[in-house]
């Protein structure tokens, strides 16, 4: 070290540089001043998972079917499904209570990874400080629950392709259900015609009543699909 | 050890040993960690590190998990890396089911993994020479550039540390429209950051007379201690796994490692910023090349793999990250084991301090450049 | 002449003191008020703005905004710090002496608010006038060890304790630098009087000539920073301030990334504020002292006097600011060093160069001895700080490195 002290004065003509830059340049200033400006959230960012609904009502429009394939694949183990039951205590295909404990998410996703239904997604919602550390961190299917529209604010591209998606499937299992009936019915009529030409062979009553239960069957299976829960959606 | 000056010893001076427990809340351990020790004066003459504050149980954890719930908690190891983490899992987990990975997702990886060298560099840089006494500003720029970097990856992947991206045979997401142009960008302008922060600290009067000759650890010390990383290649070793594994595309990449002479913490400080350097160089041309076509490779996403076992290992900013797997066929790891850099590194701590003083331990901490997350997983 | 603010603020206080020419014991009182109270009020004033002051300036230097919420431009979070400071907790550890721990905080103050009764704050204008004020002035400055230690020791805390010892042989080692570059400039002016060294730094014969170009450059030219004796030694004196002062890049007895805050470690509530105040004023004691040894005092152009001196003393605690923004700490050991090795040896030989300059301003006049003084006095000095470093430097440090780049 000599009299002066050169690498120090390099530094301190850095330091010098950034306190008058930070005057002029928005790259010198990267600060952020919180609670005016939220734009620390850009549309992947993800946080605590939500609920979809689609249209207006949060019941009836649920996408979820509690399959409780979140709920197990949650690696934390912080989602809890009880199952919906109608009157007659009969399981319903829509969850019941539907818990999530944001204290214990680690915001993985994998929920979201794992979801048949498109039902389960990410919030980007990040204000979630609460006053009371268990119940208050707790969240419930009514607060879980926010509608498409939200999503779409939110993720926009993502929301997008997920409704692609949907209209995809339901346009697939339209076209495969119309397939099937078209299929049960060319079969039906073969077998009507084949039990025709039998009943004109042997002209017998009961062989015809039997062709008619069959063409039921039939159209019983092609009917299945409709319980798929995607097709609730349209 | 060099000589250190002459000074009295507590025998003739009649004094005690002073005890001081240093730590597990104190503002330079680095986290919680704690160091009991031993002062003569202000010379360190023992040095016991303890940890453990930080167990969360990760291992047993992960048996209980399948293989892809583990993910997210790999995040969680060394919580300033965690594309590396993923990836160095990722990794070992695909090597249980021998999995092709498609040209563009090995791409990402890289280009993650050398974004996440950037971060864990010029942050270890501003906390060491936090550890120095200035008083943060070192710090702050580094936050400065981090933060953008940490931008990229929330466009990515969603959230800005825990990041959860890689997956078994592939990448979760592609990238958003226009990530690669932003990238190029950040990348093309750090060799600019990395110009002021050399000008503010390498040639610094004082960064020298402290660091340099402090915490000296030998070429065969360090090899003894099993080091690994930047602070082995700092004492002279050209050990860089990803010149010696060449996992992942690393072969393709036209880099350089650079390699200290003396072992100490100025040293471990220089060849990080020079690695900065490289990694810019790797990520210039991996943007440059990076094809079209899928980032996954078609794997279900509960597997069961066949009994055997493996050890997957990458090098992570900080040094070789491995995971040791046991695989029993069933679709949870039977075993599993993580071999943290930060854990092994600091085993050198004690053999580096003895004789130093109190202010050299702290930046001799520092310049291993440890996070508590990794060391008591 | 145009130090007026100085003369009118002289005569509204003889004023004020004769209103009471009747009642003698009264007189003293208010003499004694007045001498003391503005002074303690100003300079606690320029407290919270100079906390202020280093909070934004240090802000921007580490590209933050610093505070911003209290008042304009945050420039009421001084008092709103004071108030948090006044509502905490005073903790007092259980088994500290607590009589010492109470009265560390207070013994730091006062030396500080005596130190600034010494400074010429500008023509006549000095709380405590004395002959030999800047020798007064050191002596009461080194009290600060004293509560330094105090408050280390009594608190009963081991890092309290290093930061205790670490202040004594921090402050008495550097005192010596401290006291002996400011013996060159005693020596110049011949003087004690801390107005008379100001005087010195004026050019007489140019301010008398009536000639404005001149009467401005003659309150300017003469300080001794201008010198070569003079700036090597404000170099050493400012170095050794910084020590004194425990500030950065020789703040280790509170070093936060080390000792946590070494002595202030147990410190709370409002006797930390104390601590903080005292620390600040000293610092902006010392900072004055430099400038009516170094910068000339209270003398400038056009506005000479109060304005001036408080422009420079502002000026040298940014720069106080600026290097703690930019530089690392040193270590205790090479702190000790620096100061018996380098910066003693250094000061010592300042002496003599600034003996040899007056001897030389009187022989071959002032232009060729301020030529000389800076070819041959600045060159020896320089050669001298080159050798000594060298000198002291470990054989193993070797300062630049080349480092291999390997496939
Ligand atoms: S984000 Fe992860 S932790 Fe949170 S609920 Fe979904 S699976 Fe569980
Ligand atoms: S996986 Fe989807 S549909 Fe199934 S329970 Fe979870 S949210 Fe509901």
């Amino acid at each position: 070290m000599s009299l002066i002290a050169k690498g120090i004065l390099q530094g301190m003509a850095v330091t010098a540089k950034n306190f008058i830059q930070s005057y002029y340049k928005k790259e010198r200033l990267p600060t952020v001043e919180y609670p005016e400006e939220k734009s620390t959230v850009n549309q992947f960012t993800r946080n605590i998972p939500f609920l979809v609904y689609d249209g207006e009502d949060e019941i009836e429009g649920m996408r979820c079917t509690a399959c409780k394939l979140c709920e197990k694949a949650c690696p934390p183990q912080c989602i809890y499904i009880i199952k919906d039951t109608d009157e007659n205590d009969k399981p319903i295909k829509r969850p019941k209570v539907f818990d999530i404990d944001s204290s214990v998410c680690m915001s993985c996703q994998l929920c979201v990874e794992v979801c048949p239904f498109e039902s389960i997604r990410m919030d980007s919602e990040f204000e979630l400080s609460n006053e009371n550390r268990f119940e208050g961190l707790l969240i419930n299917r009514d607060e879980l629950l926010k509608s498409n529209e939200y999503y779409h604010e939110i993720h926009p591209i993502e929301a997008q392709e997920t409704d692609d998606r949907i209209a995809a499937k339901i346009a697939e299992a339209e076209t495969k259900k119309k397939a099937r009936e078209e299929k049960a019915r060319l079969a039906a009529e073969a077998k009507q015609a084949a039990a025709a030409m039998k009943a004109a062979e042997e002209a017998a009553a009961e062989t015809e009543t039997s062709a008619t239960e069959q063409a039921q069957q039939s159209e019983a299976k092609a009917e299945a699909p409709e319980d798929n829960p995607e097709t609730k959606n349209t | 050890m060099p000589a250190r000056g002459y000074h009295l010893s507590k025998d003739e001076l009649g004094a005690d040993i002073l005890e001081v427990a240093m730590g597990p809340h104190h503002p330079s351990t680095h986290g919680v960690f704690r160091m009991d020790l031993k002062l003569d004066g202000e010379t360190v003459v023992d040095l016991k590190p303890i940890f453990g504050y930080l167990h969360r149980n990760h291992e047993k954890l992960a048996e209980d998990i399948p293989y892809l719930g583990c993910m997210p908690f790999t995040d969680r190891l060394d919580y300033l890396c965690g594309m590396t983490n993923n990836w160095a899992f990722a990794l070992s987990a695909e090597q249980l089911i021998e999995i092709e990975i498609p040209e563009r997702a090995q791409y990402i990886r890289v280009i993650c993994a050398e974004l996440t060298r950037l971060i864990n560099h010029c942050l270890l840089v501003g906390f060491f020479i936090n550890d120095l006494g200035a008083l943060g500003t070192p710090l702050l720029y580094a936050l400065r550039e981090r933060e953008k970097i940490l931008d990229l990856f929330e466009t990515l992947s969603g959230a800005r540390m825990m990041v959860n991206y890689m997956r078994f045979g592939g990448v979760r997401c592609d990238l958003p429209d226009g990530w690669l142009q932003e990238c190029e960008r950040i990348v093309g302008r750090f060799p600019a950051f990395l110009d002021e922060y050399e000008t503010l600290l390498k040639d610094n009067e004082i960064v020298i007379t402290r660091s340099q000759n402090v915490g000296v650890l030998t070429q065969e010390e360090a090899t003894n201690f099993s080091i690994t990383g930047p602070m082995l290649r700092a004492s002279g070793v050209n050990y860089d796994i990803r010149k010696v594994d060449k996992y992942g595309i690393y072969d393709r990449f036209d880099f350089k490692v650079p390699i200290g002479a003396h072992g100490d913490c100025y040293d471990r400080f220089m060849v990080r910023m020079l690695e900065m350097r490289e990694s810019i160089k790797i990520l210039k041309q991996a943007i440059a090349d990076i094809p079209e076509g899928p980032i996954m490779g078609n794997e279900p996403r509960v597997f069961k793999p066949d009994p055997q076992e493996t050890y997957g290992r990458i090098e992570s900013p900080k040094g070789e990250l491995g995971f040791y797997l046991i695989a029993d066929g069933t679709t949870n790891p039977y075993r599993y084991k993580v071999r943290p850099p930060s854990f092994v590194n600091l085993t050198a701590l004690r053999h580096m301090c003895i004789g130093h003083k109190v202010a050299d331990a702290v930046i001799i901490l520092g310049s291993i450049d440890i996070v508590l997350g990794e060391v008591d997983r | 002449m145009n130090n007026f603010i100085d003369y009118k603020l002289i005569e509204l206080g003889q004023w004020t003191v004769g209103l009471f020419n009747d009642y003698p014991v009264v007189q003293i009182l208010v003499h004694l008020l007045l001498a003391t109270l503005p002074l303690t009020l100003v300079f606690m004033g320029a407290f919270g703005f100079s906390t202020w002051l280093e909070r934004k300036g240090l802000a921007r230097i580490q590209n933050r905004l610093g505070p911003n919420r209290v008042g304009i431009f945050g420039l009421l979070q001084p008092l709103a710090d004071g108030i948090k400071m006044l509502l905490k907790e005073d903790i007092v550890p259980d088994r500290s002496d607590k009589l010492f721990h109470f009265l560390a905080p207070v013994m730091l103050m006062v030396p500080a608010f005596i130190a600034v009764g010494f400074l010429p704050l500008g023509d006549g204008l000095m709380a405590l006038p004395m002959d030999s004020a800047i020798l007064f002035f050191f002596a009461v400055g080194s009290l600060n060890t004293i509560a330094v230690f105090m408050a280390g020791w009594s608190s009963r805390n081991k890092y309290s304790l290093l930061g205790g010892m670490r202040a004594v042989a921090q402050m008495i080692s550097y005192e010596i630098p401290l006291v002996l570059s400011a013996v060159a400039v005693i020596m110049f002016s011949g003087s004690l009087n801390a107005q008379e060294i100001v005087a010195s730094q004026q050019i007489q014969s140019w301010l008398a000539s009536g000639n404005l170009v001149k009467e401005f450059f003659g309150q300017i030219l003469g300080w001794h920073i201008f010198k070569p004796w003079g700036f090597a030694g404000f170099i050493f004196f400012f170095v050794a301030a910084l020590a004194e002062a425990n500030r950065s890049p020789f703040d280790l007895p509170e070093a936060d990334s080390e000792i946590i805050a070494g002595h202030l470690t147990e410190y709370s509530g409002f006797k930390y504020a104390i601590f903080f105040m005292a620390e600040y004023i000293s610092a902006f004691a010392i900072a004055g002292i430099a400038t009516t040894l170094f910068l000339g005092g209270w003398s400038g152009p056009v506005i000479a006097g109060l304005p001036w001196f408080i422009i420079k003393m502002f000026s040298l605690f940014a720069v106080m600011i600026w290097i703690r923004g930019t530089l690392p700490r040193l270590r205790v050991d090479q702190l000790m060093g620096y100061a018996w090795k380098f910066l003693l040896p250094l000061a010592i030989l300042n002496i003599f160069v600034a003996g040899f300059y007056y001897f030389a301003e009187q022989q071959f006049g002032s232009l060729a001895a301020f030529i000389g003084g800076w070819v041959i006095g600045f060159g020896i000095l320089q050669t001298a700080a080159k050798g000594l470093s060298r000198l002291n430097k470990s054989p193993t440090l070797d300062g630049k490195r080349v480092y291999q780049l390997v496939e």
